[in-house]
Parts: C-alpha cells; sequence; structure tokens
C-alpha cells in the first residue's frame, strides 16, 4: 500500500506503508546457508582430521558430532599488516599518551590473534550427523560394506500374511475378499441369496525363516600395565570406526565391551574406556569369556558376530595353548576377528607372543585381520585392511 | 495518532522552501530483517553470493551485541529510494525523513553523483535487480559451482575498477596510431612550417599489433571482461554487472563524510525551523540526532576513529557559519572527502573536535602520536585512497595468454599480503583459464612474483 503526497513544485516523494512480504525476503539467509554448504564441504575434505579428535569419537553415541569452524573468507587484495597500524582519533590526551598497553600475549585475544580481518574472529559450530560422516569417510576411503554371514543357519522366524483360505478364524476374515467373492457368485448366479458360507475368505499366516540382521561386536582390550595413554586413544578411534562400520551394515548391533590383564571383565562403555589394570597379560581370559558371551547371549545362529581386539601383543609365554586352544574354538562362531596391535616403530620387526598365535591360526581360519600400528594414521590403514579383507572373504564364501 | 506521512509533505516543502534541490524520494518502511539485508548488499536487490552470507551474519553478531543501529538506507535515483525501519519511533523516522532528503540533494549536486548519472542513468537498483535475475538464470542454466566461481572473481576484485575512464570505454586500438596523431598535433604542423625545418618523412607503417594492454591497465574488471580469452559471454557479463554496481558505490564511498555530514547538517536545521511539529516530538528527534552525530560512544573520552557523521556534521556547521551556505553548496558540488578534508578541515576546527594521530602497534599497544593537523588530514583520509584498495594492474597480457598483475608497491608503501593474494589469482584463474601472476613485495620489500598456477 502505498500513498501519494500532494507536493507543491516539483515531483512529489512517495512514502509506502510496511509491505508484509519483505517478512520472506531472506537473502542474506540463503547466502548464508550457501556459506555454510561451502564450509560443509571443506569439513568433508578434512574428516579425517576432526574425526580423529577424541571428542568426536566420546561424542558418537549422541549421532551427531559439533565441529568448531571458522567463517570462511572471501579473499581481496589487501596489504600486508604494517609493524603498526596509523589512524585518526578523537577525544583528549596529548602525544606519546598511552591509550592502551600493550597485551600481555599476542593470540589471546581472539581479535587480535589471528590474521586481523578487523572483523574479529567468529567461530561457530556446525552440526553434523554421524551417519553423513561416515558416509563420507567411507566414501573417501573406498570402504566396501560388510556382509552378513550367508550360512542357513542364520536365521530369525516370523509370521507373515500369505494368501486367503475359506476357514479360519474370525478375527482374520477379510471383508473386502469376502464381498468381492459374493458379488462375483451373484454375477453369474440366477437368484442369488446375498451371502453363502462359500463367500467367506479368511487371511492365513505362515511362519517363514529370515536371515537374522543383528549383529554383535565383541571389543576387547589389553589394558595391563604396558598400555599407556596415546595407545588407549589409539584402541578407542579404532573401536568406535569399527563399531561405526557394522552398524552401516547391520539394523541392529549389539556391543560388550571387555577389558583383560590376567583376568577378563565386561564393562559398560563409559567405565571402558577409563579402565586400567596392572600386572601381567593372560589373553586367554578374555577369549574365553568371548566364548561365554557366544554361548548366553550372542546365539552365533542369530548374530552375526565380531571381535575386535587391541593389545601390544605381549602375552604370557605359558599362556600361548590356553589361548590358542580358545581361539579355535571361538573362531567358527565370528564372522570376523580384527587384530590391532599397537607398537612403537622400535618394536615393529619382532615378532609378538599375539602375533605368532593368531599368524598361526590364520592357515585356517581366513577371517583373521592382523595389523601393526602406532599412530592414528596406522588405524586408517588397519581399517581399510580389515574391512577390505572382510569383503573378499564375504566374497569367497558367497 | 499522527503518523510520519502527516509530517512528509510539510517537511518536504520546508526542504524547497529552504533551497534543497533533489528528485524524488520512495519511502518504503520495512522490517529491520529487510533492512538488514540491504546494509549488507549495498543494494535492496543484489545478486547473490556466499560472502553475503557471511557479512550478514557478522552483522547480525554485531546488532546482537548492541554495537550498531541501522536508521535508514538511502540509494540515489531518480527517483531516490530510502528505507526506513519499521520499529523506529516516530520521532526517529521523522528525523530520518529530514536526513534523506539531504542525501537526496547532495546525490543531485555533488559532480561525482552526477557523472555516474550521466553515463549510466537513474534507475540502478533497478538494474541491479535485473542483474540479479539473470545470474539467478545463470546459475539454473550453468550451475551454481560456475556461476559461483566467476563471482569469487569479479566480487574479489571488485573495487579494482578505473573510476575515472568513462563506464563504456571503447577497446583499445588494434594498432598503435602514434604517426597519424603525430602529424595532428597543431604544435608539430606549425613547428614544420617554420623555415629551415623539413618535412619528417611519415614513418613506416607500424605493422607489429599494439602491446596489451598499451598502458598499465587498473580496470581489472573491465580488462578481463573484454580480453579474458576463454570467458563465455555470460561470464563477461558478470564482470560487467560487478563493474557497473562498482561505479555506483563509488560516489557514496569517496563522499563518505561530506555526504553524511551534508545529510545530518540538513536534518538537523530542517527540524530546527520545523515549527509545525509537536514539541515532545522535537525533543526527542534530536536526542536521536545526538546518539548519531557524536564523537564517541557514551561515557568515553576518547575514540580510535572519526564518525564520519559528527566530523561532517560539525565541518558543514563550520563551513556554513563562516562563508554562507552559497558557498557551502558550492563545495558541496565540486569536492570529495578528499578536497573537502585537505581544504575544510582547518587547525583549529580540528583542535575544538580534539582531533588527534595514534599508533597501534602490532602488540596491542595503542599509543598518541600528536594533532598535526596535515598528520590528521591524511590519517582520516588514507583508508579512502584508491577505492580503499590496494592499487594493481595489469601489466601484461603474454602471447600464450598469461596474465600479468603488477603491484605498486612503491606507491602504496609495502607488499601485498601473500596468503590472501594467491587466494585471489586462484580464484581469477578459475575464470581466466590460462596462467595468472602477480608481481609485489614481499616481508623485506623485494620484488616477489606469485603464480598460479
Amino acid at each position: 500500500m502505498s500513498q501519494d503526497v500532494p507536493f507543491p513544485g516539483g515531483q512529489p516523494s512517495r512514502i509506502s506503508a510496511e509491505t508484509s512480504w519483505y517478512d520472506l525476503f531472506s537473502r542474506g539467509a540463503r547466502d548464508w546457508l550457501r556459506h555454510n554448504e561451502k564450509v560443509r564441504d571443506a569439513v568433508r575434505q578434512r574428516v579425517r582430521e576432526f574425526i580423529s579428535s577424541p571428542d568426536v569419537v566420546t561424542r558418537g553415541e549422541g549421532r551427531t558430532v559439533l565441529v568448531p569452524v571458522r567463517l570462511l573468507e572471501h579473499a581481496r587484495f589487501r596489504l600486508r599488516d604494517p609493524e603498526a597500524q596509523a589512524g585518526a582519533g578523537q577525544g583528549e590526551g596529548k602525544a606519546g599518551q598511552v591509550l592502551r598497553p600493550a597485551q600481555p600475549q599476542p593470540g589471546d585475544d581472539g581479535e587480535n590473534g589471528r590474521g586481523g580481518t578487523g572483523e574479529g574472529e567468529v567461530t561457530f559450530v556446525l552440526e553434523f550427523k554421524i551417519d553423513d560422516v561416515l558416509d563420507w569417510l567411507w566414501d573417501e576411503m573406498k570402504l566396501p560394506d560388510l556382509k552378513p554371514k550367508q550360512s542357513t543357519a542364520v536365521e530369525d522366524a516370523e509370521l507373515v500374511r500369505e494368501g486367503w483360505d475359506r476357514r479360519g478364524a474370525r478375527s482374520r476374515l477379510d471383508r473386502r475378499r469376502t464381498v468381492k467373492e459374493a458379488v462375483k457368485r451373484r454375477a453369474v448366479q440366477e437368484h442369488p441369496v446375498p451371502f453363502t458360507d462359500d463367500d467367506l475368505r479368511f487371511r492365513q499366516l505362515v511362519r517363514r525363516r529370515k536371515p537374522a540382521t543383528n549383529a554383535a561386536v565383541m571389543f576387547a582390550l589389553d589394558v595391563s600395565g604396558s598400555m599407556g595413554e596415546a595407545e588407549r586413544v589409539l584402541a578407542k578411534t579404532f573401536f568406535f570406526l569399527a563399531l561405526h562400520g557394522v552398524r552401516r551394515q547391520y539394523p541392529k548391533v549389539e556391543t560388550a565391551f571387555l577389558a583383560h590383564t590376567v583376568e577378563a571383565w565386561e564393562f559398560s562403555e563409559e567405565d571402558f574406556f577409563r579402565t586400567s589394570g596392572t600386572g601381567g597379560t593372560t589373553a586367554s581370559s578374555v577369549f574365553k569369556l568371548c566364548l561365554d558371551l557366544t554361548r548366553e547371549r550372542f546365539d552365533p545362529a542369530r548374530y552375526n558376530l565380531y571381535l575386535f581386539y587391541v593389545s601390544d601383543g605381549e602375552n604370557a609365554s605359558e599362556d600361548r595353548e590356553a589361548a590358542a586352544a580358545a581361539l579355535r574354538e571361538l573362531l567358527p562362531e565370528l564372522n570376523y576377528l580384527g587384530y590391532v596391535e599397537i607398537r612403537s616403530a622400535s618394536g615393529r620387526f619382532s615378532e609378538t607372543e599375539m602375533r605368532r598365535i593368531l599368524g598361526e591360526l590364520q592357515h585356517d581360519h581366513p577371517a583373521i585381520g592382523i595389523q601393526q600400528g602406532a599412530r592414528q594414521e596406522d588405524i586408517w590403514t588397519a581399517l581399510r585392511a580389515f574391512f577390505q579383507q572382510q569383503a573378499e572373504q564375504a566374497q569367497a564364501a558367497g | 495518532m499522527s503518523t510520519v506521512s502527516d509530517f512528509v509533505p510539510r517537511v518536504e516543502a520546508l526542504a524547497r522552501r529552504l533551497g534543497l534541490d533533489y528528485h524524488p524520494v520512495d519511502f518504503e518502511i520495512v522490517p529491520m530483517t529487510f533492512m538488514m539485508e540491504v546494509a549488507v548488499y549495498g543494494l535492496p536487490v543484489r545478486m547473490p553470493h556466499w560472502s553475503f552470507g557471511v557479512r550478514y551474519m557478522h552483522e547480525l553478531i554485531r546488532r546482537s551485541m548492541g554495537h550498531s543501529r541501522i536508521f535508514e538506507v538511502m540509494f540515489p535515483g531518480d527517483p531516490c529510494h530510502a528505507y526506513l525501519v519499521s520499529n523506529n519511533t516516530l520521532a526517529e523516522n521523522t528525523l530520518v525523513i529530514a536526513h534523506v532528503l539531504g542525501h537526496a540533494d547532495f546525490a543531485r549536486n555533488n559532480q561525482l553523483f552526477t557523472r555516474f548519472e550521466q553515463m549510466a542513468g537513474t534507475h540502478i537498483v533497478e538494474h541491479a535487480a535485473a542483474q540479479a535475475h539473470r545470474i539467478e538464470a545463470a546459475v539454473a542454466e550453468h550451475g551454481q559451482q560456475r556461476v559461483e566461481a566467476v563471482l569469487d572473481a569479479a566480487l574479489a576484485l571488485e573495487a579494482h575498477v578505473d573510476v575515472n575512464a568513462e563506464l563504456h570505454r571503447p577497446l583499445y586500438p588494434a594498432h598503435p596510431d602514434t604517426t597519424e596523431r603525430a602529424a595532428a598535433d597543431p604544435f608539430r604542423k606549425r613547428f614544420q612550417r617554420l623555415p629551415g625545418e623539413k618535412e619528417t618523412p611519415a614513418a613506416p607503417k607500424e605493422p607489429s599489433r599494439a602491446p596489451l594492454p598499451p598502458n598499465p591497465e587498473y580496470d581489472l574488471l573491465w580488462f578481463i571482461a573484454h580480453y579474458g580469452p576463454e570467458l563465455e559471454d555470460w561470464e563477461r557479463d558478470i564482470f560487467l554487472a560487478v563493474r557497473e554496481e562498482s561505479f555506483y558505490f563509488h560516489p557514496l564511498f569517496a563522499c563518505h563524510i561530506m555526504n553524511e555530514g551534508w545529510a545530518s547538517y540538513w536534518h538537523a536545521r530542517l527540524l530546527r525551523e520545523a515549527d509545525f511539529l509537536p514539541e515532545n516530538l522535537y525533543v526527542d528527534a534530536i536526542k536521536a540526532h545526538s546518539d548519531v552525530v557524536r564523537p564517541f560512544a557514551a561515557k568515553q573520552q576518547t575514540a580510535l576513529a572519526v564518525n564520519p557523521y559528527h566530523l561532517g556534521f560539525s565541518m558543514w556547521e563550520h563551513i556554513v557559519e563562516k562563508q554562507g551556505i552559497e558557498a557551502a553548496r558550492q563545495v558541496c558540488r565540486e569536492e570529495d572527502d578528499f578536497g573537502f578534508i585537505r581544504n575544510y578541515l582547518d587547525r583549529g576546527l580540528a583542535e575544538k573536535l580534539g582531533l588527534f594521530t595514534y599508533e597501534a602497534r602490532q602488540d596491542g599497544e595503542i599509543k598518541i602520536t600528536g594533532r598535526d593537523i596535515d598528520e590528521v588530514r591524511e590519517a582520516i583520509l588514507a583508508p579512502r585512497f584508491n577505492y580503499g584498495v590496494p592499487r594493481i594492474h595489469v601489466s601484461e597480457l603474454r602471447h600464450d595468454g598469461t596474465l600479468v598483475l603488477g603491484h605498486d608497491h612503491a606507491g602504496d608503501g609495502r607488499g601485498l599480503d601473500l596468503e590472501r593474494a594467491a587466494r585471489v589469482l586462484a580464484y581469477l584463474q578459475r575464470v581466466w583459464r590460462r596462467p595468472v601472476a602477480l608481481n609485489t613485495a614481499d616481508a623485506q620489500g623485494a620484488a616477489h612474483e606469485i603464480k598460479c598456477p
């Protein structure tokens, strides 16, 4: 709505009352969203970097991660920052008077710290869905998806509707079908009656078997004195990614967190990563615990079972036979066993106890993956190797 | 209850009586959100680009911290367009209308504004809107990535235009015609008629093509649009559209202090002489005036920036007081901020306003360096030099299509920020599609070349 204002001499100016559609204008918001899209792309490029920060891993259960990002800057030509910037001001004061003392440490102050864009540094937080992030990751690493077990033993029974019958429980009467039958019959009869017993149709249920889509992942961690804080962080990152890799494939994933020194215990997820123990290492304890779990909780007939084990490779030599025996019993029930040995570069070439045990078993059980690493980057290599190997296994089996 | 439209005709009648001469103004009352967008984009409807989104967010943050408040935005033209915020008070909007009439008068009379009007017409706001729609169509046709790449480059070079040249300027002549021009030179003709002078044989026709550009070319947008070897037509159009808008913004940039001062002078005077305004409304409006036209934020004794409203307002009052309104009108027609500050900011006024120069070191220390009038003037003007950007020119277009840019680092006093310069070159290279290079100086002042790729 606008109104002309009468004006003597010259053309009048106009004044329009508020036009409501301006509220719908949102170019600023549109271009802001485009900016965020670009930030997302940039984050995506660096997905490995930020997902390995411990923060992301701990918050993983929330299904989203918050990533602090900086606003993008549209670069322009500008002069380099001078030693001292001259300017004009207004107010009282004599030449030589200090209006603001030097700041203790450049960089403490968010505004002066970096780049000095003059607009101040604005950071904001973007929320990413874990699933999206993992999709990017899988794309980037070209990781194959896991394959469920092919064996017919894996099955769930379920009732499904299938066909109709003339007899059945009243509650399964299909009225629509029944009326249809009646209409057909009446169309060919000369003196039709409205309904007969022959018109009745009942839905049938049959019991059918379907392959199990459940998976269970057992994480086993050596928490003996030789595993330090850095090793734990690596283990945690690895477990987190392995778990999500499994989750991508199976709708329902159950987990068990097992830690061991000379004994093995099950922990809740929170406590798991905080656990530390002292003393020697007896790996057979944790493999036996896994066996118990497969009997009590994770029936191999109903679950796709995965075991990921992280250790520094040390194991008491008198435990060698016991560990091998437990593994021999356990392996046929597992889809896959992934073993990551976290060792510093110095110990890289010597063969450890665990490696030796698993290496020997690998001949009969190809679904064992062994990787070694000491750095974040090695975890990616390990993960990729595991998933690729698993896919090949499934291919060969299928 | 009275509304702002009740007062507009009477304020305008008063303005005309006092000699304001302006194109009519279309006022629109808009919500704050729209106002912010207009302020961020610089035009009511402008091309989409993510960098505006960033500025928009900065503006939102600044506003949420209470640092800034936008009363009005005004676009010169015929008619002018002015936007008022819907939640301004009546007193504020009355003030703002008077202020806008001051801007409208300035825009119709100042030579930089009238020159632009002659070159581009008076409908730039509508041009910009049409261009924005064309760019949206280009996005639909060529995809966001490609259009964005062009805008990344064109907007990064936004201020690198030669405003002294024509908006619509002809291409360089294909061959240098020095000989003909030399012969036509009247001095040379008369010289040759002198006794004892022989007719100089005509120089053989220059067979070679003129080098490109024949002289250092400071209008980067124009050069790229016309001489980019592989640009498509729609890409050239975008460069020229950004250039046209840049020409439009230039008078506003170059006359910022004068223009805001002039509008403030007139809103103060119009309100003072508007005897038809209710007393309480006048008092409220004057209060709003002193909030805008003040040297420093409330409860502070110094400011590390000179408020253009306050400086310009004080200077115009000073000029009118000393030399009369006609002299002030002439200054308004003929000067830009450089002439205005250098010629009319005198020692007495600078002292009265308490202007000083300061130095801000990288460690954060800020120290007053003095109150010398010449240094004060130059410190005020320094950020307004060359449209606020480093002086960069096209120095050579090589036969293989390489674009060589040069930076006048001696004139600018130091070299470019190399990291940002490299990113600008990368934007440019994506559109230019051939190699791009830039010569500047490094931190030690030695010649430094940046190349992409």
